[in-house]
């Protein structure tokens, strides 16, 4: 269900009853987006759900069951395959045979492979360094920690991934996953359970996801929760007293609340704006209705010209892509212009499916068009379909997700390579132009597996929804700031408060130097939704726990509102980049479950 | 509304160059509007149109010569006999079927052909006859330039011409008439008809001559030596037999609350157009561009805007080429250009200059300070002029314009181009100086 939501004017927010002032697109109060008003009421009912999310503490229970996940990590069999992939995509940057056949072996190597695959691009650089060094980081972990560690330690891994997430220690690396190593800390005997549990199923994979979130989390897990594994359930006092606060009241109710207290700060400004960026559903509506007499949004007086500008006072109308917004089965992503941009040059895609098993799955594309690029808007779009319509093509033939994530990627690079030999837009003749190109993140759900892929700095985010439990971050930037802390050349510190933090090192487009796409899988042990988004929701929301404390506590069950409150979240705080955000549910739920 | 299918109008596009991005604040935008004319005329050859007009299908054009046969013509004799040989060389650069007439110019104008207020229609008898007439043009008597331009005007509206074109031959100043009766004429006669002027020798005055081009969107040019007139009005026959369409105007829109601080053309010559705007509706001014063969020119548009916040975006202008019909409707010429202007907080974008901005930018200044430069030696502040000189050397040595680096060395000697220290010259040819001052608005475009 795609929705492009009016903004219906609303006297109060419907999340929690603020006044809202016209023209806001969120509540100045709790930031929930107005524009959901009419879906949050519909969303409403869900409350109930949430309740009934029961699930998710049920999620415990679950993880109680996740202690049997631990099962997972030996029928990984299933999950197996697509480690062999991995490794495949890895070693070849084509993804292996999905052939499942290799199991349980494969899955090691799978790990070890998609590890060296996201790494490659690091690895030549930083790899060897990366390791050490991005295990102290705890973002960095995830990638470094899955791929070197993986590599090393096959199907140990298992039991070292997650351990290694918190501390990325070095130590435990010696035994072959560095980064596991890092988590040695809660591996340390509690977590298996917990930890492991999902990860055990999909060892390597899920040992990623608590990898991840070991990365992420580390220093609360480390700390904290040695024995946070149990935490599923209930979130460790230690470490999820943050979290705690606000998860758990959040879980009953549907309320943005937990943003709330962030959004206070929302700065006054855009209130009367006369020109701030127009909300584009309410023009797209006024528009509408009446072709001819598109009135300008900015003067109010004016007539639109057909090359999108106001004849009277030339401001530049609200475009398509603006503001969008789309709902596929049971998740949904919203991707908005920001305040500082002209554009929106990121793009998304979203999708849901059978598998041939007759189990759900759903997939999600975040691009985001490199700006110093030509046409990067073209770019992101290009490969958001491109990706999005590989795997939707792919998965229902049973292609394994990892295999199909990498074909996936590798599509959406031709699709923006391709973008390169057509004429510039009538728009854009600069002298000087470099091809288009973007970045792209992508994940897959099913019933048991979380797949992820990238090459760029957008990433993906695991937060499970019990929030005693880390979440974590599961993508590895191709950035100059990450390749720097890889190498071990630099601290975290340091190199982000470089002007080239941000510079990124691999992209898709003609100009790339070569394409390597990072896939991985997870099985999580537990239920959790699935950020996948941009650097302008990430610059806000940087760390796992940061993010998790943005997603509202009923997102497995209210995706596009909480997409749209992680929206919020970057535009109050400053919305300095485009914004876009894909929550997805994990595990996908079954059809017509997840979505109303 | 136009007539497509009486001649081939040519495709006209237009391209802007510009840095789109403004600090917070920001207000001033600054484009280059390159328009390009293409599949018409035969200047350059590469596109000549034979195809365009066979069997006189060409767009109908009409040609008044007017010649300086004022008694100082005969001194020395070369030149009269070099005036009337240059006029019979541009009579047989006509195209068939093109009008045509010979103007006499004293302190009144005749015809020396074909007369009784008419053109002639140009073909091989004609083109004969005409030059027949030439040998009649005799030097005696004094300059009244504005009744030269006057007749021509009279002589192009008796036909329906599309390209209604003069070419003004001159050798002395224009001082059988008020400088004011020949503002009046231009006035009255600009927009009417296109004209190139050129002096011959070295007794006209430079501003006489560049003002009636300027006024008449024609071209201005020093013969020193008049052997060379054969050959510099074959070619200016050859342009204006090139043009295809006419009374071209640049359209330009901008939002409300913008100023347009100035609209110039800036290749292949500087000329200011800021203030020769006709409104055209709301929000919308033409400026004249004259008429287009093949060719193509930049102008410089510098609009400002209000100012609006950073991650907005709005257009500056929009800029389209549109020929106004006698029933007071445009047809417009199809091509369009839009001019941007978008806020960032992003310093790198948007403190970065245009490189083609940057580029006429200081071809403006060039043309300037040579000016400047010139009067100030005329009137005898040797710092002054040596400071603008400099300049001119400078500039013209950084941007590429070989051409006008060379007539500069021969007003000052160089000491060092790159920062601009010269000395003038004591002795000054002063044909060189005028060539200086008549050539200093030219200018080359950006090395691409």
């Amino acid at each position: 269900m795609s929705q492009m939501h009016q903004q219906a004017a609303l006297p109060k927010c419907p999340s929690c009853a603020e006044p809202v002032e016209s023209g806001d697109r969120f509540c100045g109060a709790c930031g929930c987006a107005l524009s959901a008003a009419a879906a949050g009421r519909n969303d409403t009912p869900t409350l109930t759900m949430n309740g009934a999310s029961v699930p998710r503490p049920a999620a415990p229970g679950e993880h109680a069951d996740g202690a049997a996940w631990p099962h997972a990590p030996h029928p990984d069999a299933s999950e197996v395959p697509p480690r062999p992939h991995v490794p495949g995509t890895n070693a070849g940057g084509s993804p292996p045979p999905p052939p499942p056949a290799p199991q349980s072996q494969p899955q090691p190597q799978a790990q070890g492979q998609r590890q060296a695959a996201a790494q490659p691009p690091r690895q030549p650089q930083l790899q060897p360094p990366a390791h050490p060094p991005q295990q102290p980081q705890p973002q960095p972990q995830a990638h470094p920690a899955a791929q070197p560690p993986r590599q090393a330690e096959p199907q140990a891994q298992a039991a070292v991934e997650r351990q290694p997430q918190p501390p990325a220690q070095p130590p435990q690396q010696a035994q072959g996953q560095p980064h596991r190593a890092a988590q040695p800390p809660r591996q340390t005997a509690p977590q298996p359970p917990t930890q492991p549990q999902a990860p055990a199923a999909a060892q390597p994979q899920a040992q990623g996801q608590d990898q991840a979130y070991a990365a992420v989390q580390p220093p609360q897990q480390a700390q904290p929760q040695p024995e946070p594994q149990p935490q599923p359930q209930a979130p460790h006092p230690a470490a999820q007293p943050p979290r705690q606060a606000e998860p758990q009241p959040p879980l009953g109710d549907s309320p943005a609340p937990p943003a709330c207290g962030v959004r206070l700060d929302r700065p006054a400004e855009p209130d009367e704006y006369p020109l701030q960026a127009p909300d584009p559903r309410v023009a797209a509506d006024a528009a509408a209705p009446d072709e001819g007499a598109a009135v300008c949004v900015a003067c109010r007086a004016g007539r639109v010209d057909s090359d999108g500008y106001c004849e009277n006072c030339g401001h530049a109308q609200p475009r398509e892509r603006d503001h969008m917004e789309q709902e596929s089965g049971p998740i949904a992503a919203v991707s908005d212009r920001g305040l500082r941009h002209h554009r929106n040059e990121d793009s998304f895609a979203v999708g849901h499916l059978t598998l041939p098993d007759g189990s759900p799955a759903a997939v999600a594309i975040v691009c985001d068009g490199v700006s110093s690029a030509t046409r990067p808007d073209d770019a992101s779009l290009a490969a958001s379909r491109a990706a999005s319509e590989s795997l939707l093509a792919a998965l229902p033939r049973g292609t394994h997700p990892q295999q199909a994530m990498h074909e996936a990627i590798v599509a959406a690079a031709k699709a923006v390579e391709s973008l390169a030999e057509e004429p510039a837009t009538a728009r854009e003749h600069a002298p000087h132009q470099n091809a288009p190109a973007c970045t792209i993140v992508g994940a897959v759900v099913t019933s048991g597996l979380l797949v992820v892929g990238w090459v760029g700095d957008s990433r993906v985010y695991w937060v499970p929804v019990d929030r005693s439990a880390p979440p974590a971050r599961l993508t590895e930037d191709d950035s100059w700031a990450a390749q720097m802390v890889a190498a071990g050349l630099m601290t975290e510190a340091e190199a982000y408060a470089d002007e080239r933090a941000h510079a990124i090192t691999g992209w898709l487009g003609a100009d790339a130097y070569e394409l390597e796409p990072h896939t991985a899988s997870f099985k999580p042990d537990r239920p959790g939704v699935v950020v996948v988004c941009t650097d302008g929701l990430w610059n806000y929301a940087e760390t796992a726990e940061e993010m998790a404390r943005a997603v509202p506590h009923d997102a497995a069950v209210r995706p596009l509102h909480s997409a749209r409150v992680l929206v919020g979240h970057a535009l109050d705080g400053g919305g300095h980049d485009n914004v876009t955000v894909a929550v997805l549910p994990f595990p996908a739920p079954p059809r017509g479950a997840g979505s109303p | 509304m136009a007539n497509f299918s009486k001649s081939s109008v040519p495709r006209f596009s237009v391209d802007v160059y510009q840095n789109e991005y403004l600090p917070e604040d920001g207000r001033e935008v600054n484009a280059i509007v390159t328009v390009t004319a293409t599949g018409g005329g035969t200047i350059g050859g590469a596109v000549a149109a034979p195809h365009l007009h066979t069997s006189g299908q060409g767009p109908s054009a009409a040609v008044v010569l007017m010649v300086d046969c004022s008694g100082s013509m005969d001194y020395p004799q070369t030149k009269m006999r070099n005036a009337r040989d240059a006029t019979a060389a541009a009579i047989d650069t006509l195209r068939d079927g093109v009008r045509f007439a010979v103007v006499g110019g004293t302190h009144v104008a005749k015809e020396v052909y074909p007369g009784d207020g008419r053109l002639a229609v140009a073909d091989a008898a004609t083109r004969e006859q005409a030059k027949r007439a030439l040998r009649r043009l005799n030097a005696g008597g004094g300059t009244a330039i504005g009744t030269w331009l006057r007749l021509a005007d009279r002589l192009l509206s008796s036909a329906e011409a599309d390209i209604r074109h003069g070419i003004l031959l001159t050798d002395g100043r224009n001082e059988h008439e008020s400088p004011e009766d020949l503002k009046r004429a231009l006035g009255d006669c600009a927009g009417r008809f296109t004209c190139d002027a050129r002096g011959v020798g070295t007794d006209w005055e430079v501003k006489e001559v560049t003002g009636i081009a300027s006024a008449l969107l024609g071209t201005a040019d020093i013969v020193a030596d008049p052997a060379g007139l054969a050959a510099d009005f074959t070619r200016m026959m050859e342009t204006a037999m090139g043009k295809e369409v006419a009374d071209v105007a640049l359209r330009v829109w901008t939002p409300v609350g913008a100023t347009i601080k100035f609209v110039k053309q800036v290749a292949p010559a500087v000329e200011e157009l800021t203030d020769r705007r006709t409104e055209a509706g709301p929000r919308s001014g033409d400026y004249p561009t004259g008429s287009w063969g093949d060719e193509s020119r930049d102008y410089h548009l510098c609009v400002e805007v209000p100012a609006a916040g950073v991650g907005q975006e709005m257009l500056a202008a929009r800029v389209s080429l549109v020929v106004p019909q006698p029933d007071r409707t445009v047809q417009n010429l199809g091509a369009q250009g839009l001019v941007r202007a978008v806020w960032t907080d992003d310093m790198a974008a948007s403190t970065s200059i245009n490189p083609q901005v940057a580029h006429y930018t200081g071809q403006a200044e060039l043309a300037q300070v040579i000016q400047q430069g010139l009067d100030l030696r005329k009137a005898g502040d040797i710092d002054g002029a040596t400071a603008k000189l400099g300049r001119a050397v400078q500039l013209a040595g950084a941007s590429g314009n070989a051409d006008t680096a060379k007539l500069l060395a021969k007003v000052v000697d160089v000491v060092d181009a790159a920062t601009g220290t010269v000395r003038l010259k004591t002795k000054v040819e002063e044909a060189d100086e005028m060539t200086l001052e008549t050539r200093s608005t030219k200018t080359v475009r950006v090395k691409k």
